[in-house]
């Protein structure tokens, strides 16, 4: 006669990683995203490969400014990666510190980006290179933008003492998307600093 | 037979599973539901709205154009009114309404209480009902969208089309794509963890595989035009050069960008309702579907193949010769999986024992439009005859016997065999009988001398045409077949209305169906199932007859999840238990998101970018609330009942 | 029930079927596409440009002559039996030049030249259209390609070339052209030269007016130019007002030209 009764295996609730549903849900957001800066790279490469005169007008960009801050956003994800990981494994007591630095290059990254921008000989609407060169960086900004969000609401999450449990989800998804960002830039960077140059 | 057995849980058991699944009372709880049933039901109610909306505009089209030189519509006012059309129909009616069968029938036929992401579901659904609105937030002003769905620039770019339709039209189609997204990303989720255990992946119902494959497309197609439309928006609103050939912009990459994502889109508005009739037909042939493996990967193949022949539609632009053989060629083997499907169904048909109820007519039509769709799809096809075809009333008749044949028909076929399951009553079957039959008959008498006005020449996206051209006998009678099938609707609707009162009752299975909505009652409580099946095959309530498996499948003892609200997850292929899930419950953060998306959108459209910066604020505390976690759980011993 | 795995055969031999036919059809377009893809070698081709604009079709013949280079619309006449190349252009938008008698159609595109070839190989009016929605308009945005033998075509040539001649009595329409019509139409062989609207030189052989949507007759004629918006709503060209002392000479005018 069947009757109600507990399992005998411990089954987590909830789960972390690969066990919970945000990761994955986290996964769909990186594939609908990243093939979003795929579209915007091949428009800019239709662009260019169908204009007339030179792409980019003016020649390519300087990478004064742009190298430097890929090796900043770069390390901001070390950064990231490895004070989790030391979170994670017990050796270090709290997330903040990872979190506000990773975050503090992140915003030096904006800032420096900016920076790119108001150096250009071109506004906006000067021609088909400017709109196409602001808004792919400019979704990319957008998305580092996100990502600091996303880094300071869960500093002040760890702050308030919600992500004790380790492995911790909150922790594991803003860390995949603030990879993800970077991942993007370097293919951003090359589209954009690194094709066009010539030998 | 143990498989069909009744949930014999004690009553105060399921009462309590009752009371804590189901949605709060009143008003609060009509706003805050998470119940995956109430948004579906809601999906399909909105997007057939929207199919009566698109319906009418689509009437007064055909009273415009029943003779030559008619004056009943200004040009301007047709030329909105077809846009309106298109957009309605294919974004607003025929996604949402497959949206809205899977969203309702996920859950009941995989095994579990809910879908992955409960409120993501209500947000998805608060999302599309207001970007819909937002569509035709133009329309009292004379300023709806006017470029046609498809909107080609440089007629749609500010120069030419300086009014607010445009904008509508491309903020909207952005607004509308994150609805698009977010459910696309529950349902993949859903199908990877929580099916019910034993449920592998080769014993999904087709509808499953034909929506998740849709799903996953989707994730990866509707960036493009929400690209395109927002380079648009910058081009009108900024003076961007996107497009504009001053600026050295290109008009070919609007048409790029936009049917890299229009040709992935018309297969996601097939394929999951090639997946209603692959699981409903073998039901009324007393049978399994014929080459279950086959259609399943058929299903998949269609759609990867989908990716690779957006320049079908811009095989008269003037590119190069090798680019347009290559396409052409793609898009004529991509007729090859849905040959699959056809004689599957086909096969299923003729070896089975066909029961002529209403759903088997409309599923049985379905076969015959889908074969004449398929063949003027593989006519356009080729490039040569495509060069005659293209921007004709031969593609016109072509895209109506796929989008309806393949997603009207069997969307009605699939309320007359799902309405018992949804509302406990049956449908009327001789209202049903003359419904289909007028349908049918009305929408072949329309649409099939399209195919002929076609090859006379007449062009597409016209108000009028000449009088001397001899297109006005047929466009007379097509005409009349559209009110003809207009009426078919009406009876479908009318009988609709009336089962809702009037209808018989109906118990849990009354098609004698094998997949595990019907082993619940009809309509299911609130929490689905008392207790989570254990599935042992893709037919768990035939198994005794079709004896295809040695084991059975569990329906009475299994896992009880009591605690909360709860369902088990399970491994990505083989459904093996591995957490307990815990689902949120109601909750006004979706309608809330929704709402500050809404004043994002509203903003930008009026340039008002106070308002559109609160909106987004808005949104970005609505997500924090949101997403904010909640103490962790230890592991537990999960309640089962056994 | 029926149990066994029984109806496999239907969709391999079904699919087996439908694939056979369709690869066939897939051979067919390639062959078909590389046959048409380059006029039949022997005869010099004729090159004309063709320049689509809302609502109307434009064509350029280019001439070796000095000066003999001249403009035409809504009519495109061709020698027979001479592959033409028509080199395609847009002024606004996107059209679509198509000919259903003589060819596939072709898209006009802004920024970009286009180049298909026709032949006709009877002698005879065949009616074009534009294929690709373009604005209010579209629907009335007809052509027409009119083949004859080489010799009347030479001879139409030369009739486009001379233009118009001026002679005293009807010299006073010429005059409300030039002051009413001048700044957007252009005849040759008179100091009118606007380049907006189309070219209406020798417009008297033309058998339609508006872009194929009414009749080329003077009571048309009259009501076109009066109120264009009440025939073809928004079409570039204003409603202008002229009194009848005015429109009958206007009228007999261009019907002589």
């Amino acid at each position: 006669m069947p009757e109600i009764r507990v399992a005998a295996r411990l089954l987590p609730v909830n789960g972390t990683g690969r066990l919970s549903t945000g990761w994955w849900g986290m996964l769909c957001l990186v594939a609908t995203e990243g093939i979003l800066f795929a579209y915007l790279i091949f428009s800019h490469g239709y662009l260019g490969a169908q204009a007339v005169g030179d792409w980019p007008p003016g020649g390519a960009p300087a990478l004064a400014l742009a190298l430097p801050n890929t090796f900043l956003l770069l390390g901001s994800s070390i950064v990231l990666e490895i004070g989790l990981r030391r979170y994670e494994t017990a050796r270090a007591g709290s997330p903040l510190p990872a979190l506000l630095v990773t975050a503090a290059m992140g915003g030096a990254f904006v800032l420096v980006q900016l920076k790119e921008w108001s150096n250009k000989p071109f506004s906006f609407d000067s021609n088909a290179y400017a709109c196409s060169y602001f808004t792919l960086t400019g979704f990319h900004l957008a998305h580092v933008l996100a990502g600091l969000f996303a880094l300071l609401v869960l500093a002040v999450w760890s702050w308030q003492g919600r992500l004790r449990r380790r492995p911790s989800l909150p922790l594991a998804l803003g860390r995949i998307y603030w990879h993800f960002v970077d991942i993007v830039w370097l293919a951003v960077f090359t589209t954009i600093y690194l094709v066009p140059q010539q030998p | 037979m143990a498989t069909i057995a009744r949930n014999r849980l004690p009553d105060q058991e399921r009462e309590k599973l009752r009371a804590t699944w189901e949605t709060a009372p009143g008003v609060y709880g009509w706003f805050a539901t998470v119940d995956h049933k109430q948004i579906g039901i809601r999906y399909l109610v909105t997007s057939i709205v929207f199919l009566l909306i698109g319906g009418v505009e689509a009437l007064v089209m055909r009273v415009q154009l029943a003779q030559p030189g008619m004056k009943l519509l200004a040009p301007e006012q047709y030329d909105q009114l077809f846009s309106l059309h298109g957009v309605t129909m294919i974004f607003l009616y025929a996604l949402p309404v497959l949206s809205g069968f899977s969203n309702y029938l996920w859950p009941l036929m995989l095994g579990s209480r809910d879908m992955a992401f409960p409120r993501v579901n209500a947000l998805s659904y608060w999302l599309y009902l207001l970007s819909g609105v937002f569509l035709y937030v133009g329309v009292p002003l004379g300023q709806a969208p006017n470029g046609g769905w498809f909107n080609y620039v440089p007629y749609t770019s500010r120069e030419y089309d300086p009014g607010i339709n445009i904008d509508i039209y491309a903020l909207g189609l952005i607004f509308l794509g994150i609805s698009t997204a977010v459910g696309s990303a529950n349902f993949v989720v859903t199908l990877l963890r929580t099916r019910a255990p034993g449920m592998s992946i080769n014993r999904m119902p087709i509808l499953v595989w034909g929506t998740v494959t849709a799903s996953a497309a989707n994730l990866l197609a509707v960036p493009s035009v929400s690209l395109a439309c927002l380079m648009l928006w910058l081009d009108r609103s900024f003076g961007a050069h996107f497009f504009e050939v001053s600026g050295h912009g290109q008009p070919l990459l609007w048409q790029h960008l936009f049917w890299a994502f229009g040709h992935p889109w018309v297969y996601a508005l097939v394929l999951p309702a090639m997946g209603i009739v692959s699981d409903a037909l073998p039901v009324f042939c007393r049978r399994p579907l014929v080459g279950y493996t086959a259609v399943a990967l058929a299903t998949v193949t269609t759609m990867v193949i989908g990716f690779g022949v957006w320049v079908h539609h811009m095989f008269a632009t003037g590119l190069p010769a090798m680019a347009i053989s290559f396409f052409s060629a793609a898009s004529i083997i991509i007729a090859i999986p849905s040959a699959i499907a056809v004689f599957s169904w086909l096969a299923t048909i003729w070896t089975g024992q066909p029961v002529f109820r209403t759903p088997f007519l409309f599923f049985a039509g379905f076969v015959i439009l889908f074969v004449i769709g398929g063949v003027s799809g593989f006519m356009t096809a080729s490039a040569a005859l495509d060069w005659q075809l293209t921007d004709t009333y031969f593609v016109v008749a072509h895209l109506h016997y796929v989008l309806l044949g393949i997603n009207l028909f069997p969307v009605v076929g699939g309320i007359y065999y799902w309405f018992p399951k949804m509302t406990g009553r049956m449908m009327g079957e001789r209202l049903g009988r003359w419904s289909f039959w007028t349908m049918f008959i009305g929408f072949n008498i329309a649409f099939f001398p399209m195919h002929v006005v076609g090859l006379e020449g007449m062009p597409r996206r016209v108000y009028t045409y000449p009088a001397d051209l001899g297109l006005g006998g047929w466009n007379l009678l097509i005409s009349v077949g559209a009110f003809l099938f207009a009426a078919g609707i009406l009876l479908f609707l009318v009988n609709l209305v009336l089962s809702l009162s009037r209808g018989a009752p109906a118990g849990p299975n009354p098609w004698d169906a094998p997949t595990l909505e019907w082993a619940t009652s009809s309509p299911p409580p609130p929490h689905n199932f008392d207790i989570i099946p254990i599935v042992a095959s893709r037919h768990p309530l035939w198994e005794d007859r079709l004896e295809e498996v040695e084991e059975r499948s569990q329906l009475d003892r299994g896992y009880l999840l009591d605690v909360g609200r709860e369902t088990i997850g399970t491994t990505p292929m083989d459904a093996e238990p591995n957490v307990i899930l815990r689902m949120p419950g109601d909750s006004l953060l979706p309608l809330g998101l929704a709402l500050c998306v809404t004043l994002l959108f509203l903003g930008l459209l009026a340039h008002a970018w106070v308002i559109a910066g609160l909106g987004l604020a808005g949104a970005l505390g609505v997500l924090v609330a949101w997403l904010a976690p909640a103490p962790p759980v230890e592991a537990q011993k999960a309640r089962i009942y056994a | 029930m029926r149990r066994d795995a029984g109806g496999m055969r239907w969709i391999y031999i079904g699919v087996s079927v439908s694939t056979v036919a369709l690869i066939a059809s897939a051979i067919w377009t390639l062959l078909t596409l590389r046959a048409v893809a380059q006029p039949g070698g022997g005869v010099t081709p004729l090159a004309i440009s063709v320049t689509g604009h809302q609502w109307w079709w434009e064509a350029t013949y280019p001439g070796a002559e000095p000066d003999g280079t001249f403009r035409t619309a809504s009519e495109i006449h061709i020698p027979t039996n001479v592959p033409v190349r028509l080199e395609l252009r847009a002024d606004d938008v996107i059209h679509s030049f198509w000919v259903p008698k003589l060819a596939g159609k072709t898209d006009v595109i802004p920024g970009r030249v286009n180049s298909m070839w026709i032949e006709a190989r009877t002698p005879g009016v065949y009616r074009g259209q534009c294929m690709e929605y373009c604005g209010v308009e579209h629907a009335l945005m007809a052509f027409r390609v009119v083949a004859e033998p080489p010799a009347q075509f030479a001879a139409w040539r030369r009739r486009q070339l001379a233009g118009a001649s001026t002679g005293a009595s009807i010299a006073p329409g010429y005059r409300v052209f030039a002051r009413r019509c001048s700044a957007c139409h252009a005849i040759r062989g008179t100091e009118s030269g606007g380049i907006y609207g189309p070219d209406l030189t020798n417009l008297s052989g033309r058998a339609t007016l508006a872009s194929g949507t009414l009749p080329n007759t003077p009571a048309n004629l009259a009501r076109w130019i009066a109120h264009p918006q009440a025939v073809k709503p928004g079409a570039r060209m204003p409603d202008i007002d002229l009194p009848p002392g005015e429109m009958q000479p206007l009228v007999a005018y261009l019907e002589t030209r």
